[in-house]
């Protein structure tokens, strides 16, 4: 009964969907008030019921109701509590369903924060987002019904996919999602003024928050991704250039982009063009990322079961939504975008660089991701594209940019004097050199050239986006606004995620040996040894704990428990490695196999900096979240209301 | 040329291709196997490891040959699948026990059934490499001359089962 319930819930926010796309955009061209009127209770309306399936769902698997399809085979009644709730979207239908959930309070919190926007804007973004919704819907409940029942039902479920039960991986998709989704706003403002014909500085401030906001999401969501994947794959690595990595890559890429383009539009009322072509690109990726992920075009065909019908339909939403967007693009962007003069030295200039730059390596990535497919499609055989290509096309367009990143930030609008920038900048650039080289041959010893770039480049990042902030607190120096301390503070999150990137890249020592309980190994100057192995029992899970005791010239350093895990459902062996974590430095330890006679491999690694990785994400994410928090972008807001409404009113027909 | 255009049809030159993806069957890896006779091979039978199975026992009828392991999840889906195929008895099922524990893989067949006429115990892969097997669940099909007619990649079921093995195996006897 709750099932058909929820189904219930699901079909009624199909129709209000539907009902919050026709009628508010209908309303606008017309200029009929009534209708525009429907947009916000419709899209209230619609979250609720989206609300209440997502929770009847959620029940279902809490309860372990294993005549629903969707619980029998990613859920298990021994599977603990919160990993039974992160169950429901530990599966193909639930994903999707959570995906719809979170892109309805998203069109909620735009319709409830948009009173200030003009009305004709307002309505319009609810109905593109209603439109994206019912597509979604209608795919759910077409073709991934979650609600789906398995009669007779079997007496117990398939469990969670062992990977995914974990903390980590539990919030991983929720945060990735509400990043992807996120991005929608930004699309539906895109559609929404080329609908109007009218991109101004206005609509830009307005959009802005909205996208760091998304960014900041997606920004979490990855660096989570990636310190799981370190964690629990049992390998020490922190990224793998899979598709579905890349999937998350792209918009993560694209979005950036788009926050600088936002910017010049808003301050400069430029680059109009290529600000519409980035918010519907970086929703575009997640879509595409979505599609790729869920369709089984691109995964591996043991990762999740294929079904064309799914990917004929997900390719049709793709068609509909990107491919409209990108023709009303053709058709509307020429009359909106305009050139204007700046200098070579500018902030625009970087800002383009920027630009370019960052979408140079989301397209190369892209064409990394896609082209085995291409290949494939030209029976040209089948072939994968791996880690050196990714690393390659990621560094060349970055390196550049990290550099760039430094000056950029301090040049002025429209023209700037190369000769004050210089005087501005000199000192910074002078330590960073300085102590880059030094830091890096002190610490780790020597290393190729490209990791004394790779410090030094980050250290100039870090010291060149503190001046500022600094200089202000001695009182120096302009006032500076929450969105310009937030900038700063997320290019410093950038500077330190590249040093750790470099170091733990270059000084990483990574071994596999073969140890007896009771033996000792040498690595990187500390000694580990095997103190014995034993059998554990989890709630759903054998695991062989190992005690491992660090030492370092004779003074304990930690006590780690890696742990190889057998769940009992699916017998699949996990890895859990143990970590002692240090900013300086991680030492790992993860359980390989069994040798036999009494050995066993096991991984020992060094990773200095790694920490690094995720606190550069950190500090980047709380860049995004100060930047949002500018009173401008809802003070100014208010005061422009009444103009902006005459201006839309006035749009050509 | 308008440069505004340029993104839609860079759009529309992908989608062409994603729409040849689907098309092709992504579980479809060419074997150059298809068409050739199967590799020979003679190993201990599961559980009973004095006794070998082969290829030789395969020769004089249709028989299908599952790659499977208790590692697999995929194999523990299509498990009930083959267990009908084997109630159904028109087709000898021969498995190829990939990589696996032979007392984990007996107790698997113990408690879920066992649709294997004679199960091969494959531990170090070797076999496997042999016949290009790239993943488990595989299946391959095979004619009474020992030809490899077909291999399905990824769980059986009762679908593939009827439309590319069933159907293979009428349309060699219509035509010999």
């Amino acid at each position: 009964m709750i099932p058909e319930l929820g189904q219930i819930c699901v079909t009624l926010a199909l129709c209000l969907a539907v009902v919050q796309t026709i009628f508010p955009l209908v309303g606008a061209h017309r200029h009929r008030g009534p209708w525009m009127a429907v947009a916000r209770p419709a899209a209230a309306g619609h979250f609720v019921f989206l609300a209440i399936g997502y929770g009847l769902l959620t029940w279902s698997f809490i309860t372990n109701d294993f005549s629903v399809l969707a619980v029998a085979s990613t859920s298990n009644s021994a599977l603990p509590l919160m990993y039974r709730i992160a169950a429901v979207w530990g599966g193909h239908e639930g994903s999707l369903l959570l995906w719809v959930l979170l892109l309805a309070i998203w069109t909620l919190a735009v319709s409830v924060s948009s009173r200030r926007l003009p009305e004709e804007l307002a309505v319009r973004i609810i109905g593109v987002m209603g439109f994206i919704s019912a597509g979604l819907l209608l795919y759910i409940l077409s073709v991934s019904n979650p609600f789906m029942r398995l009669l007779p039902a079997p007496p117990d479920g398939n469990d969670l996919n062992p990977l995914l039960q974990d903390p980590a991986m539990a919030l991983h998709p929720p945060m990735l999602y509400t990043g992807y989704v996120g991005f929608a706003v930004a699309f539906a403002y895109a559609i929404a003024a080329m609908l109007a014909g009218k991109v101004d500085r206005q609509w830009a401030r307005w959009a802005r928050p909205w996208t760091t906001a998304a960014w900041l999401f997606l920004t979490l969501g990855i660096a989570l991704g990636s310190w799981w994947a370190y964690y629990e794959l049992g390998w020490g690595g922190w990224w793998f250039w899979d598709p579905v990595e890349n999937a998350s890559f792209m918009p993560w890429l694209i979005g950036t982009a788009l926050i600088h383009s936002l910017a010049v539009t808003e301050k400069r009322d430029l680059f109009k063009g290529s600000t519409l072509l980035l918010a519907i690109g970086a929703f575009s990726l997640s879509l595409l990322g979505t599609f790729l992920v869920r369709s089984g075009v691109l995964v591996s065909v043991h990762a999740f079961a294929s079904d064309p019908s799914r990917g004929i339909f997900i390719l049709g939403l793709l068609v509909v939504n990107i491919g409209g967007a990108l023709a009303l693009y053709a058709w509307r962007a020429p009359g909106l975008d305009r050139n204007a003069g700046f200098r070579m030295v500018s902030r625009e200039t970087f800002l383009l660089v920027n630009n370019v730059l960052l979408s140079i390596a989301a397209g190369l990535i892209l064409l990394g991701t896609v082209f085995p497919l291409v290949l494939d499609a030209l029976e040209m055989g089948k072939i994968s594209v791996g880690k050196p290509y990714f690393d390659a096309v990621f560094v060349i367009p970055m390196l550049p940019l990290v550099f760039a990143t430094g000056i950029g930030m301090h040049v002025a609008w429209k023209n700037s004097d190369p000769g004050q920038l210089l005087r501005k900048l000199r000192w910074p650039a002078i330590i960073a050199v300085v102590s880059g080289v030094l830091l890096t041959a002190l610490a780790w010893g020597t290393g190729p050239v490209l990791t004394y770039v790779g410090v030094c480049a980050g250290i100039w990042v870090i010291l060149s986006s503190l001046r500022d902030p600094v200089m202000r607190l001695f009182g120096k120096g302009p006032r500076m606004t929450a969105s310009t301390v937030g900038m700063q503070l997320a290019h410093a999150g950038v500077g330190l995620f590249v040093i750790g990137v470099t170091v733990t890249s270059t000084y990483s020592i990574e071994t596999d040996q073969s140890i007896v309980p009771g033996e000792t190994k040498q690595v990187a100057g500390y000694t580990v040894t095997l103190k014995e192995l034993q059998q554990i029992q989890g709630p759903n899970y054998t695991a062989l704990r190992g005690d491992v005791e660090i030492t370092r010239d004779g003074q304990p350093v930690a006590r780690l428990h890696p742990e190889k895990r057998i769940y009992r459902v699916q017998t699949m062996p996990m890895t859990e490695a143990g970590i002692d974590a240090g900013l300086s430095r991680d030492l790992f330890v993860a359980l390989g196999d069994d040798l036999g006679n009494n050995a066993w491999s096991v991984r020992i690694q060094y990773k200095p900096m790694i920490r690094f990785i995720w606190f550069g994400c950190i500090v980047m994410a709380l860049g995004g979240l100060i930047a949002i928090g500018d009173r401008r972008y809802r003070a100014v807001a208010r005061q422009a209301d009444a103009p902006a409404v005459s201006g839309t009113a006035a749009r050509p027909a | 040329m308008n440069r505004f255009i340029v993104p839609i049809i860079g759009f529309a030159i992908l989608v062409g291709f994603f729409a040849i993806g689907l098309n092709l069957d992504p579980t479809f890896v060419p074997s150059p196997l298809i068409g050739k006779t199967m590799p020979t091979f003679s190993l201990p039978r599961l559980g009973e490891p004095d006794q070998t199975v082969g290829s030789d026992d395969m020769l004089g009828r249709f028989t299908v040959l599952n790659v499977w392991a208790t590692w697999c999840g995929g194999c523990r889906q299509e498990h009930p699948v083959l267990n009908r195929i084997a109630e159904q008895g028109d087709v000898p099922i021969y498995g190829l026990n990939w990589k696996d524990d032979a007392a984990l893989a007996t107790d698997w067949l113990r408690r879920l059934g066992n649709p294997y006429t004679a199960t091969a115990f494959d531990e170090e892969g070797r076999v496997a490499i042999d016949w290009g097997v790239y993943g488990a669940p595989e299946t391959f099909l095979i004619a009474p001359d020992g030809t490899i007619l077909y291999r399905h990649i990824s769980p059986m079921t009762m679908d593939v089962w009827k439309n590319e093995f069933l159907a293979r195996i009428a349309a060699a006897r219509g035509g010999s």
